[in-house]
């Protein structure tokens, strides 16, 4: 899709690309439950705003029309009223609230038909590595994901905590040195959307961003075929010299990856002294439980 | 062996204009307030009345000062950082560089928090509940001032870090691995870290302080469900505090050690676990934001009663709401990391239980309404507040309950909505709160009324401002917007980001006002004088004591038969009982001297100058050595003397 909206300078338009403008399943579940829980709340907020201006006003002391009675201070049923207006509200809230988050739970897997992809995220200072393990290849600050097939994501970090979020796909997730998350996600469209580290991580941190391009499931066969054509191949060297830190970094592609990189990675952050121990420990699974 | 430390001429940032120009500013403006006092002569007085007193009163004042001073320095750093991202966008860079910008938000936040509404909310604690209460002081009127102390001594150390050093650039919270030495090398975490653990201390004194006071002195007759609603939120408030602070203490202690010991609490190397951080972090750091808000609560309790000529309605419901939510409140922190990877029960768990504490807040809220409602309201400067934070704060309440979902917490998280989030509870709950307290209870302390005009004038301005301010980070949150950036390539951002600009403006020209009021009734204070210590129709002791009231507060205790002590006895005739001689504290250096080495202390450990540090150590253990063994407690006043006073207090009345 070749329409950059980052140009278009209307005020508004600026909602296409956010959290309201879902490209996938997920976000569209989420704005569902936002729009949901809004509108339950609404129902009693809006309300009280109301009464709080009313009875301000017409109780006002130079109104003579308005009854005073100094000692209204107690009434057994407004006190009932008081307790369970809210009550009931945050049942329907709470409700939703708990059935949503184990139906969106980000490490749960997509019900799909199409065999999901896995793409290993590392957040580095200050740019994000996209490592495809059964692809065996690899970009930097451009991810490439083929529409209507579920994306399961599993991420670290080399140092810093970072968040990784695409907006419009939906659910960020932190990244962790030492640790791995999990999200899983599909877009729905094809397009161009914006990703970025939603978690502050120094000085680089606002041009650590990146583009998702969702693109159709043959091109994405070219995506691949591209990358595997040239550039060079991702191993302790390469990677050592590219978590160097480094702001604003150029999209790039590797034709080859060092199998098992992401896990030397996570083993790397725990034991710096020794890359070879890694993956087996149990701190490892921390973050899962 | 280097005699100072890390500490050098590099230490301070001569290259960087905007620094220099701020913090000369600070030195040239504090230099002439010194030269002023001292030209004048105040230095005695200032000594003898303020520095060495241990009356809350004075306490409570110089708390709300040091607030006031505060809320000045992080307002100057809100104005950069909205101006910064008016501008950067696009290709464009801005004024500040990212090591200076990222300093800034981390400073606002860490002031605004910790060194402006912390010790506003204290001062206005400070001030009004032994009053309330109907006592002549603290449980600990020394501990007081010490505590006072401690808090200055980390405002002084944090503003230090502006010309000497530099601050954080790890945001308020200071997240591991970010905040470790391997990250961040220089002395802004040391700031930070070293801030926040000594006035931390100081904190931690003022919740025992109150507990105690609160629980074990008061009037003859006032049960504690006889208490003014103040002092039931004052109560919840400190016990947060005392449970809460040693928590934000010890997760700091580890993370000084990582940084100076070289310990992996929190490191990723070696075992250590950052996650342990976030989690303590937050288990101090929700409750702390109903250490903020509760006692605000309390203000309104009070002005909307008073102002409505009513009792509070629902006093039993308001008192249960208070103690729910200091009980829930340390149920509810995981929902600060939603977006860690829990699971979807815990992380379902924690969304439920962050919407329950919203029950009881929702009771108060309905409340006050009906305290409103069959009332004869009189609309002054704190019932405004009032009104005002009722409208506010629902909506902000709001948004918290929708970010407690956990799936849409997922995409709103960190995100400028977050940030429009709790500043719509922060500034419409606390600011709201302590600044309709400031207009409420200034009668009491100074003996005159601040002026209406400018006081409405400043409302109007903030209350506007804020709204213009914030509604547009909500819409740039749903749009994708996350918190701290420098700059950002997205240019539909920006129209949003300049309209917030604008409200902040609008905010300084509240914040003028507000110091133009505090002016104009200085200079005014004859004919806003009051005489009858009652200048609202108030129902609470406070207001039953002359303004402002003398040391030992009432020259006779009250006896207490009803809620609203003072509201039941008027009419009544005051039994004209003879005066019995009162004994009062005396006044101590030790808050001063302990706050004067724990800043030294402080400065040293930050720097690394480690003799120093001990020979502080060592002070503050002689000065409280010193003070434990004080000859002199009390001092007493006789009963001539306080009949005298009563005697002019009542003929200026007549």
């Amino acid at each position: 899709m070749g329409l950059d909206l980052s140009v278009v300078a209307a005020v508004l338009s600026g909602f296409n690309e956010g959290v309201l403008d879902p490209k996938g399943p997920i976000a569209a579940s989420e704005r569902l439950i936002l729009f949901n829980s809004l509108g339950i709340m609404l129902a009693i907020v809006i309300p009280t705003i109301l009464a709080t201006l009313g009875a301000a006003f017409w109780f006002r002391a130079s109104n003579g029309r308005a009854r005073y009675r100094p000692n209204f201070a107690y009434s057994g049923r407004l006190e009932l009223l008081v307790w369970s207006i809210p009550a009931m509200t945050v049942l329907l809230v709470g409700g939703v609230a708990w059935i949503g988050s184990h139906d969106l739970d980000p490490r749960k897997a997509i019900a799909s038909e199409v065999r999901p992809i896995t793409v290993q995220v590392v957040s580095l200072d200050w740019k994000w590595l996209f490592i495809y393990p059964e692809l065996g290849i690899a970009s930097v600050n451009q991810l490439t994901i083929p529409v209507g097939t579920p994306v399961s994501f599993e991420l670290t970090s080399s140092g810093v905590m970072n968040s990784f979020f695409v907006p419009q796909l939906g659910s960020q997730i932190y990244t962790m040195a030492g640790m791995v998350t999990h999200l899983n996600v599909r877009a729905d469209h094809a397009g161009t959307y914006r990703g970025l580290s939603a978690q502050y991580s120094g000085g680089g941190f606002s041009d650590m961003r990146f583009s998702v391009a969702a693109v159709s499931v043959e091109d994405f066969d070219k995506f691949v075929a591209a990358a595997r054509r040239d550039g060079p191949v991702l191993d302790a060297r390469t990677y050592a010299e590219l978590a160097k830190p480094s702001t604003a970094v150029a999209p790039s592609t590797w034709r080859a990856v060092t199998p098992d990189l992401f896990n030397v990675i996570l083993g790397a952050a725990i034991h710096p002294d020794d890359p070879s121990r890694h993956a087996s420990h149990p701190s490892l699974q921390r973050a899962e439980r | 062996m280097n005699l100072l430390g890390k500490l050098s001429w590099s230490a301070v940032p001569f290259d960087q204009p905007i620094v220099m120009g701020a913090s000369g500013g600070v030195v040239v403006a504090g230099g002439l307030i010194l030269g002023w006092i001292t030209f004048r002569g105040y230095w005695p007085y200032l000594w003898r009345e303020w520095i060495t007193s241990v009356d809350h009163k004075r306490i409570g004042v110089m708390y709300c000062l040091l607030a006031l001073i505060m809320l000045l320095r992080g307002f100057s750093d809100a104005i950069m950082m909205r101006a910064q991202q008016a501008v950067a966008a696009g290709g464009a860079q801005g004024y500040l560089p990212p090591e200076h910008f990222d300093q800034i938000f981390s400073a606002h936040g860490t002031i605004m928090i910790f060194f402006m509404a912390m010790p506003f909310v204290i001062g206005l604690m400070n001030f009004v509940v032994p009053l309330q209460l109907g006592v002549r002081d603290m449980a600990f009127p020394t501990l007081n001032s010490v505590a006072l102390g401690l808090t200055a001594s980390g405002i002084l150390l944090t503003n230090i870090s502006l010309a000497v050093g530099e601050f954080a650039k790890t945001g308020w919270v200071a997240y591991p691995p970010l905040s470790e030495l391997q990250f961040s090398p220089g002395v802004g975490v040391d700031y930070y870290l070293w801030s926040l653990q000594i006035s931390g201390v100081g904190t931690l004194l003022t919740g025992i302080n109150f507990v105690t006071t609160i629980l074990k002195t008061r009037a003859p007759g006032m049960g504690l469900m006889r208490m003014p609603v103040f002092c039931w939120t004052a109560l919840a408030a400190n016990l947060l505090i005392v449970a809460a602070f040693p928590v934000l203490t010890a997760t700091f202690a580890m993370l000084l050690l990582d940084r100076y010991l070289d310990f992996h609490f929190f490191s990723v190397a070696a075992q250590g676990n950052p996650m342990m951080y976030v989690n303590l972090f937050w288990v101090w750091g929700h409750p702390e934001v109903y250490i903020l808000v509760l006692p605000a609560f309390g203000v309104f309790s009070e002005v909307v009663s008073t102002f409505s000529g009513k009792p509070l309605f629902g006093y039993r419901s308001m008192v249960a709401a208070t103690m729910a939510i200091c009980i829930l409140s340390f149920l509810v922190w995981l929902h600060h990391f939603f977006t860690m990877g829990a699971s979807a029960d815990v992380n379902g768990f924690f969304g439920v239980m962050t919407m329950i504490i919203a029950v009881p807040t929702g009771v108060k809220v309905f409340n006050w309404l009906f305290t409103l409602y069959g009332g004869r309201i009189r609309f002054t400067v704190p019932i405004l507040w009032s009104i005002g934070f009722m409208v506010t704060f629902v909506i902000g309440g709001m948004t918290g309950v929708l970010m407690a979902v956990p799936p849409a917490d997922f995409q709103l998280h960190n995100s400028l909505f977050l940030v429009a989030h709790f500043h719509n509870v922060i500034i419409g709950g606390v600011v709201f709160g302590v600044m309709a307290g400031f207009n409420y209870w200034f009668p009491k302390a100074f003996g005159f009324r601040l002026d209406e005009r400018w006081g409405r004038a400043s409302f109007w301005c903030w209350l506007v401002g804020f709204y213009i301010a914030f509604m547009p980070l909500y819409v740039l949150g749903l749009m994708g917007m996350t918190r701290r950036m420098q700059h950002y390539d997205n240019l539909a951002w920006q129209p949003w980001l300049v309209a917030a600009a604008i409200g902040v403006v609008i905010i300084l020209a509240g914040i003028v006002c507000q110091v133009i009021q505090l002016v104009v009734s200085i200079r005014d204070r004859e004919q806003l004088r009051d005489l009858t210590g009652d200048p609202w129709n108030g129902r609470t002791l406070e207001w039953s004591t002359a303004s402002p009231p003398p040391a030992w507060n009432f020259s006779v205790l009250p006896e207490v038969s009803a809620i609203d002590a003072y509201w039941s006895s008027k009419g009544g005739r005051t039994p004209n009982r003879a005066f019995q001689p009162i004994e009062v504290p005396t006044n101590s250096a030790v808050g001063f001297i302990t706050a004067f080495f724990a800043s030294v202390i402080g400065f040293a450990l930050i720097w690394h100058i480690w003799w120093l540090a001990l020979l502080g150590l060592f002070s503050v253990f002689a000065t409280i050595l010193i003070f434990a063994f004080r000859d002199v407690e009390e001092i007493e006043i006789s009963a001539e003397q306080i009949a005298r006073f009563e005697r002019q207090a009542r003929t200026e009345v007549a």
